[in-house]
């Protein structure tokens, strides 16, 4: 635990280097503004403080070019700390590519994490030094905030909706990391740690943590909630092939497009009726609370990796599942057994570690 | 101050006042009091009714802060704090300082400054009144009864999926209260436009009467955006229909839209009129007349409007468009400006003045400091790069309460004070008010929050609470 009180966190990535420029820049202006009111207003109350109960003042109404100069110098001043801050907000917000793919899931209270390697943690976040890590984010209940004041990043974590951030990290060490947005009882509790390996070790890690890849997870999932039965290879199927889906566009049936990225593909799981590709009929029934949040990603980890030909073939018999409201109502009434995968793809256990 | 309020509550006529009749004078019954459609007795009303949730926010505060001073939680638990920072929050927020100066001194003065006998409509007055005690009753008892702990800002899928606190009767209370800041600002509108002396053209009027304006357009417009909002979050906890749980269907930003869409006008409804107690107290006491007063007057309605056009300020790191935030830091820029050609209108006004440091001016002064160190910090959160490092921080608690308490609680005692021998007809100890004045600027005693274990905050704030009860 870091005991010493600093004024400034960490400056751990290439991020933290440019938001600190802009600090830089703000406490220069805003300071020297402080300065001059402080100074002028002290100096006026002495200067012209009542000497006599009779005393006479001048009557000064005001001046356009005082005026003036003072709405448009700061103005000015203003317009350059918003284009400075604009362009490192752009950074932040925009991962570079080629940046190695993380997920985290938040809910009350702690952080899951699932490497592409399909290392799972919780509440700590391994990543190399000096590469681009790309996080994608969701929640399984409110609203979180992952918060990295050493990285300077931090991005509101939606349930219901992937949201994303990347950092560089510059240094090797054990940053804080933060739940900003209060989210219940245990808020304060939702801490966590980044921790930034040199390249080496971090492979090593990588090794020792390893159960088997993340999208190999998802094939298995695939399999076992049928979705070949309908999404085979075969272009005749009942629902359209995913081999090389992700990162393309894709026709609605209304006649838009739409980017096949994370969020098209979760919600297609989750709600397909809202976004049917063109040709297909709205036939595949809701995964919604049967599939939680971390088979989600495995799944959509596989898809992203899917070439042509690997489509699993079916290995079992069972009847594929069939349309919505039947779907819907035998999940009302079933809903303990639906909810709980089979031991073998059940996560890592949730209790806290304490 | 409670001390002086309670007192003034009791003894009516001041013993040495003249014979003469006056509003204290007119009735002594308490039907005399809780019956009136005087705007004299029903800003005392609202004096000692804001007191007193005052210092139960106070209260709250105090016990969060005392919390703070160790790590862990060893005074109240986790729960308990939770609900301790929302009252302080709730309490502060609808029970103190939006109605602070415009319920107390715009319903005292407001009438006079205009040349009228009263507000346009005294009994609507009285109602307004009725519905914030109504209002604070509710929310009060909602606050007691179980408390709230969702945070003053009621974030959605938390407060209508997961928080198992009173959430709707603390909505329902703080949506009664919302329609006498509604009925206030109505009531303020149209006597301003109605009921001006013959000859009081609109640039003449008091600095003091246009913030009051602009606050009254903003109650008027915003303040029915919460009660949709908080109403939308009862139905949606009541009847589960999905409105902003996504798992129901619903958008949890929607709420933050429709919540900062009120709550940022908000804030200027909080400290726009203090900018106009400023305006009228620093003309007083340099005995110079405002230095730019068409000027302040103009910035006192952009900030106004503009302040209805920044709410995405608090989303940039919610998951709102990239552009969208982009339009919402500059137009961020743009509600700054008004504020700072204000601060350097009121230090010209001091240029070759005959200034007096009695505590109104005093407070005033702190005031000014305080509130530029609360705008300036306010520039790093507008500035998108900056902001995502500290969003969510103790920084925007900092900045906030630089505005809040060193700004609007600054700007409400120094109007206490300066219209404090019109309200009462007698002087208070001036000594005493000035040692107050002075140590209520240092910005450790009056925006503890900023040093999250200064103990000097600490040791100033007992200061201050023991020279507040001695005077």
């Amino acid at each position: 635990m870091n005991a010493d009180f600093t004024l400034f966190p960490d400056q751990a990535s290439t991020t933290a280097e440019r938001v600190d420029g802009l600090l830089a820049l703000l406490l220069l202006v805003t300071v020297s503004f402080a300065t001059v009111i402080a100074m002028l207003v002290f100096y006026f109350a002495v200067r012209y403080r009542r000497r006599s109960v009779t005393e006479w003042t001048p009557r000064i109404m005001g001046s356009l070019k005082l005026e003036l100069a003072w709405t448009l110098f700061p103005a000015g001043i203003a317009l350059v700390i918003f284009l400075w801050g604009a362009k490192v907000y752009f950074y932040i917000v925009k991962p570079p590519a080629g940046a190695e793919e993380v997920y985290m899931v938040g809910k009350q209270w702690m952080w899951k994490v699932q490497h592409r390697g399909g290392q799972r943690e919780i509440n700590e976040l391994h990543i190399p030094v000096g590469k681009p890590v790309k996080l994608t984010l969701t929640s399984e209940d409110v609203i979180h905030s992952f918060f990295v004041p050493a990285f300077r990043t931090k991005v509101d974590v939606l349930p219901n909706r992937y949201v994303h951030t990347w950092f560089e990290a510059t240094k090797p060490g054990i940053y804080p990391l933060f739940c900003s947005q209060y989210c219940g009882t245990g808020h304060a509790d939702m801490t966590g740690w980044v921790v930034v390996m040199e390249p080496a070790d971090f492979q090593r890690w990588l090794g020792e943590a390893s159960e088997g890849s993340l999208a190999l997870e998802g094939r298995k999932l695939l399999l076992k909630y049928q979705c070949v039965s309908c999404h085979s290879a075969d272009a005749h199927a009942r629902g359209p092939v995913l081999e090389r889906l992700y990162g393309t566009p894709v026709t609605l049936t209304d006649g838009r497009t739409v980017m096949a990225d994370e969020s098209y593909l979760r919600q297609s799981i989750l709600d397909p009726d809202a976004q049917v590709v063109a040709g297909f009929q709205s036939i595949m029934p809701t995964y919604e609370g049967q599939i939680d949040e971390e088979e989600l990603i495995a799944l959509i980890e596989f898809l992203k990796t899917m070439q042509t030909g690997a489509t699993p073939e079916r290995v079992d018999t069972a009847r594929p599942p069939t349309a919505r409201r039947e779907t819907a109502t035998n999940s009302n009434g079933d809903a303990p057994a639906s909810l709980s995968p089979p031991g073998e793809n059940k996560p890592q256990s949730e209790d806290d570690p304490e | 101050m409670s001390a002086s309020t309670t007192e003034l509550g009791q003894s009516q006529p001041p013993p040495s006042a003249p014979p003469q009749e006056n509003y204290l004078t007119a009735g002594y019954g308490w039907r005399s009091w809780l019956l009136t459609t005087d705007h004299k007795r029903i800003a005392l009303l609202y004096l000692i009714s804001i007191t007193a949730m005052f210092a139960l926010g106070g209260i709250a505060a105090t016990i969060v802060r005392l919390e703070l001073v160790t790590p862990p939680s060893d005074l109240v638990q986790p729960a308990t704090y939770n609900k301790l920072f929302t009252m302080h929050g709730v309490i502060m927020v609808w029970f103190f300082l939006v109605p602070s100066i415009p319920t107390v001194m715009g319903n005292f003065v407001l009438p006079m400054m205009l040349g009228a006998r009263d507000l346009a409509f005294p009994k609507l007055n009285l109602a307004s009144w009725y519905l914030f005690i109504a209002g604070g009753a509710v929310t009060l008892w909602a606050l007691v009864s179980g408390g709230v702990d969702t945070g003053w800002t009621f974030y959605t899928p938390y407060s209508t999926e997961s928080s198992t606190t009173n959430v709707v009767p603390v909505a329902v209370g703080i949506f009664i209260s919302g329609f006498s800041s509604i009925l206030t600002g109505l009531n303020f509108v149209v006597t301003t436009h109605r009921m001006r002396a013959p000859g009081l053209t609109w640039f003449r009027l008091p600095l003091f009467v246009w913030s009051l304006y602009a606050t009254s357009i903003i109650l008027l417009l915003a303040t029915p955006v919460l009660a949709m909002t908080l109403l939308l979050v009862a139905v949606e906890r009541l009847t589960g229909y999905g409105i902003f749980d996504p798992m129901l269907g619903g958008d949890p930003l929607l709420f933050q839209h429709l919540f900062w869409f009120y709550s940022h006008p908000a804030v200027y409804i909080m400290i726009l009129p203090g900018m106009g107690v400023v305006s009228e107290i620093i003309t007083c006491f340099s005995r110079k007349n405002i230095y730019g007063y068409a000027f302040i007057a103009f910035a006192s309605m952009m900030i106004a409007l503009i302040g209805f056009l920044v709410w995405g300020h608090h989303m940039f790191v919610a998951g709102q468009s990239v552009y969208a935030a982009l339009v919402f830091s500059l137009l961020s820029y743009l509600v700054a400006i008004p504020s700072a050609i204000k601060v350097f209108n009121w230090t010209a006004t001091l240029y070759r003045g005959s200034i007096s440091l009695d505590s109104p001016m005093l407070y005033t002064l702190g005031f000014i400091a305080l509130f530029t160190i609360g705008g300036l910090t306010g520039l790093f959160l507008a500035a998108l790069g900056m902001d995502v490092h500290v969003h969510d921080t103790y920084f925007v608690i900092a900045h906030f309460h630089f505005i809040m308490v060193g700004g609007m609680v600054m700007a409400y005692m120094a109007a206490l004070h300066y219209w404090w021998p019109k309200m009462s007809g007698r002087l208070y100890p001036d000594g005493w008010a000035r040692l107050v004045a002075i140590q209520a600027a240092d910005p450790d005693s009056s925006c503890s929050t900023s040093r999250a274990t200064s103990p000097r905050a600490d040791a100033s704030r007992r200061r201050r609470a023991k020279w507040c009860k001695a005077t």
